[in-house]
């Protein structure tokens, strides 16, 4: 290693455009002749179309299209959108249509798109296009859904029940009949929207000269998008090509490919003409995906001693009307649970049941929240009920630093064994609770009860899968303009992507960030991949980097030495040169080093080497590597109003080796904004029919720069032996734990009103109740 | 559509132009005029991603209408760059504090801070705080934005006292 550029707060090369206002996200992307769609969108959660007249809107002038499912029809090959995750748990098969043809199933559903000279002008005639429905029953609770003789959201269909999964291993049933003590609870969390600031949208043009499709997309995932765009169109997959752009943020729902990409892409190609769509707020809020309700009736088994000997229980979970992704969610929730502590013996099944809503797809945490809640919950009703203090029954039953790695009983939904690879749970818990003084918590609060005031503390561990499998490739090439290219699937989505692949590759070549120029998410620059999702960039793409790199360098030196006739030992890279040790004058710029490879008719290449200084790797990792934290928060409830205020935050993280502290500083901040804002702002509100009732920003509510509390930020760093980097991923650290411990800190805060919770968010209305109920009692 | 004429200075720089009545000061300075630094998140005036500046004060482009600019003075982002390129003080530290993740609340909240460094030069964490409670970003956390304008503050005063 020559030049340090890894494991540095360095600034990121993303900045300068966008501090200058000149990025490239997608709504940016001009271009001559370019067409404007607008969908027309279900209005009933469920109904039969009976028809849609679209003349009027067709005569409006400047519309140049309005199409529906029937006009589509011959330009797809499927008539449906395939799931990118199969799952053999599936009971039944829902793929989503690109325009819907007969049975609408949720509010928001795409039934035909607009096409026009101008966005204002397909809006106008959007809303012309006048659509006759025959309401049908709907299905408007997962609570529900399940009981004889529910509304059906498919009429084909005979049941709700779409897919069943479970997570089991050890001998669960005589844990149970054999424990001292069994504490049994039932827990729910709703739905919410992932609402990047940047909503979704795509721009699709059609290369007549070289027949090529090719789609500018706010994804996550490009390449899966342009594997699903090519099936779906019927064509090679050279003939299709997917870009993200600058993507204005991700937070999960933007992995999944969704009908408004491949409709646009039709129009581009039936229309032969460019054809841009940006999706609005609005539209964000019904046909986005969104995640997580889950009903929860889970139970945990206890030694004398709160030492776990047990869990086991049942999930419902809300799958919306259709598989837009797979079980992901779900099957992250089941897995993620006891992955913190020796839980001896567990099982837990899980019903994935249908609705009449927008579908469910991973957001930040991607079910892992919701799993950490449940066990976490469990564990402070059993610290409660055996007098032992909550951060001390954690303590006891955390998996200790000299179980490692510890293989958990139970594997991932592709089969692979669940090893925890490295760290030390309990010290990150004790780093935790020492910064907060955890210790001299209750005096504090018996302080603050003095002065009228409810505070309380509460904490949470969890362990996050990260680095999904099997691979992203990435390609590194020095350039005969002495460039460094680095080529990848993996997109970037303002997580500083470009820049960790830079600071990788910089730092075995030369070390000048600014040399290294880096392509993410475009599926013409590489021959495979996936993108970003499930933590898994810097691990997956990071290692591949760092391969290919450590190839490149090899090259580099070997075609040096012969060119400066000495050792490759005796050499350095050093910016743009290369120079013999200690003789900096005698030299090779990396320009007529990547020169000299490309060859001349006729000559051998230098050294009888390859040609080219580049490298493509596809580093293969199966197993995923386990993240891990602690936080302890504090908050204070106003007793009359129910407020609930988050004072403080303590985050121990370890994410394995650290390539830029700044990016993973910032990853965890927003997780934890991200976090607070799930339990204490953010709900997504139905009517009883299905109508979402929450559709602005002003109704369902964002954290703002004011409710954010004080977060005091400690990392630990222990290597993973499962990378080259040994780096573990950290995305979705932040949120994971945090509506545990807000929840647990609410509970002691109110202790004198002995209030318990079960349900996130927690809601003032229901808070208040809650405390008006024990003061009745009291009284 | 009825077409009407802005005469407006945008950056320092005049500009004559027919716009249909409808079309907001966004779409116009994105679209028409292709100053895509300011950008548009929700439309209705609550995520602030669309704020410029008019006459020097902030407002939502997506609740203005474009006619409205007519004998104002419009900073967008691209704006706040001085003479050869060189950056704002508070956009070289949103680069140092890793003030940005995608970068998309960015142009509003440079901008609403430059209203708010212009007013108020001196602002304590909570000011800057309530100066941004308008603007919402779903990377950051709001720590490092926070971290950048306090940072801007005190180079900006260490310049005027320089």
């Amino acid at each position: 290693m020559t030049t340090a550029t890894f494991g540095k707060k360095i600034a990121r090369i993303e900045d300068p455009a966008l501090v200058r206002g000149r990025g490239r996200f997608v709504d940016d992307i001009h271009m001559d002749g370019m067409l404007h769609a607008v969908f027309v969108r279900s209005q009933h959660a469920h109904a039969r179309i009976l028809s849609i007249d679209a003349d009027l809107a067709r005569s409006l002038e400047g519309v140049r299209a309005v199409l529906t499912a029937k006009d589509i029809a011959p330009f797809l090959a499927k008539e449906r959108i395939v799931v990118a995750l199969p799952d053999k748990n599936y009971l039944q098969h829902h793929d989503r249509f690109v325009l819907t043809p007969d049975e609408v199933t949720y509010v928001g559903e795409a039934i035909a798109v607009v096409v026009a000279d101008s966005p204002y002008l397909a809006e106008d005639a959007a809303s012309l296009v006048v659509v006759n429905y025959e309401p049908l029953p709907i299905a408007a609770d997962c609570r529900t859904a399940l009981l004889p003789g529910a509304n059906l959201t498919h009429s084909n269909s005979t049941s709700n029940l779409i897919a069943e999964c479970s997570s089991s291993y050890g001998e669960v049933d005589a844990a149970f009949a054999n424990a001292p003590h069994v504490f049994k609870a039932s827990f729910e969390q709703q739905r919410g929207v992932a609402h990047s600031i940047e909503c979704r949208g795509c721009v699709a043009r059609l290369d007549e000269v070289d027949d090529q499709i090719t789609l500018w997309s706010s994804t996550q995932t490009p390449l899966i998008g342009a594997r699903l765009l090519a099936e779906l169109l019927g064509r090679d997959d050279t003939a299709v090509r997917v870009v993200a752009p600058d993507v204005g943020g991700g937070f999960g729902p933007k992995l999944v490919f969704y009908p408004e990409e491949a409709a646009t892409a039709i129009a581009a190609i039936m229309l032969r003409r460019p054809v841009k769509w940006i999706e609005d707020r609005r539209e964000h809020f019904v046909a986005t995906t969104q995640e997580r309700d889950g009903l929860w009736d889970a139970e945990i088994a206890v030694g004398h001693d709160g030492r776990i000997l047990g869990v086991r229980g049942t999930l419902i979970h809300d799958h919306g009307a259709y598989t837009a992704r797979g079980l992901t969610v779900p099957q992250s929730s089941l897995a993620a649970l006891t992955l913190a502590y020796v839980v001896p013996a567990y099982h837990m099944d899980c019903k994935v049941v249908m609705t009449n809503k927008v579908p469910v797809t991973p957001i930040r945490g991607a079910g892992q929240p919701q799993g950490v809640f449940v066990m976490e919950r469990l564990l402070d009703i059993a610290a409660r009920e055996l007098g032992i203090d909550r951060a001390e029954i954690r303590m006891r039953n955390l998996v200790p630093a000299s179980a490692m790695p510890y293989k958990k009983g139970f594997v991932t939904r592709g089969g692979i064994g669940i090893e925890l690879d490295s760290g030390d749970y309990p010290a990150c818990m004790q780093d935790a609770l020492r910064l907060s003084d955890w210790e001299g918590f209750p005096e504090r609060k018996r302080q603050a009860r003095t002065r009228g005031k409810y505070i309380g503390i509460g904490v949470a561990n969890f362990v996050e899968a990260t680095g999904r499998g099997p691979f992203e490739q990435v390609s590194v090439r020095v350039a005969p303009n002495g460039l460094i290219y680095v080529a990848t699937g993996a997109a970037a989505m303002g997580q500083g992507t470009k820049t960790m692949l830079a600071q990788v590759v910089a730092h075995l070549l030369g070390g000048a960030m600014e040399r290294v120029i880096v392509s993410t998410g475009d599926s013409s620059k590489v021959s495979m991949g996936f993108g970003g999702f499930n933590s898994r960039q810097t691990v997956m793409a990071g290692s591949s980097a760092h391969v290919a790199a450590v190839k490149v360098r090899q090259k580099i030196l070997k075609t040096a030495a012969h060119l400066l006739e000495t050792g490759e030992d005796d050499l350095e890279i050093s910016g743009e040169f290369v120079h013999v040790k200690g003789v900096p004058d005698l030299k090779l710029s990396l320009a007529q080093i990547a020169k000299s490879s490309t060859g001349n008719p006729g000559y051998r290449l230098p050294g009888n080497l390859q040609p080219g200084i580049e490298a493509t790797e596809t580093v293969v990792i199966d197993a995923m590597t386990y993240a891990n934290g602690s936080a302890v928060v504090e908050v204070e409830v106003d007793a009359e109003t129910a407020e609930v205020r988050v004072a403080r935050v303590f985050f121990v993280h370890d994410a394995g080796t650290v390539i830029n502290p700044a990016i993973v500083d910032g990853q965890i901040h927003g997780g934890i904004a991200h976090g607070i804002g799930n339990t204490l702002y953010e709900w997504m509100a139905f009517s009883e029919d299905a109508q979402p009732l929450t559709t602005n920003l002003a109704d369902y509510l964002l954290m703002t720069s004011t409710e954010m509390p004080k977060i005091i930020l400690a990392h630990r760093e222990s290597p993973s032996p499962l990378n080259p980097l040994g780096v573990k991923g950290v995305g979705e650290a932040g949120v994971i734990p945090m509506s545990a411990a807000i929840v647990s800190a609410i509970e002691d805060a109110l202790s004198d009103f002995d209030v318990r919770l079960h349900c996130v968010p927690v809601k003032p209305s229901e808070l208040s109740e809650l405390i008006e109920n024990a003061s009745r009692l009291a009284r | 559509m009825l077409e009407y004429p802005v005469h407006a200075r945008i950056n320092g720089k005049p500009v004559d132009a027919m716009v249909d009545c409808r079309t907001t000061l966004a779409d116009f300075l994105r679209h028409d005029l292709r100053l895509t630094g300011t950008h548009v998140g929700c439309e209705h005036g609550v995520c602030g991603a669309c704020t410029v500046l008019v006459d020097g004060q902030s407002a939502r482009s997506c609740l203005m209408l474009a006619v409205q600019a007519s004998n104002h003075e419009i900073t967008t982002v691209e704006g706040l760059a001085g003479p050869e390129d060189t950056l704002h003080v508070l956009q070289q530290a949103f680069i140092d504090e890793h003030g940005l993740q995608c970068g998309f609340c960015t142009p509003g909240m440079l901008t609403t801070l430059v209203e708010l460094l212009n007013t108020n030069p001196d602002p304590s964490d909570e000011d800057v705080r309530i100066g941004i409670s308008g603007n919402l970003c779903r990377c950051t956390g709001y720590e490092s934005i926070v971290a950048a304008a306090l940072n801007a503050a005190k180079r900006l005063r260490e310049e005027r006292t320089a």
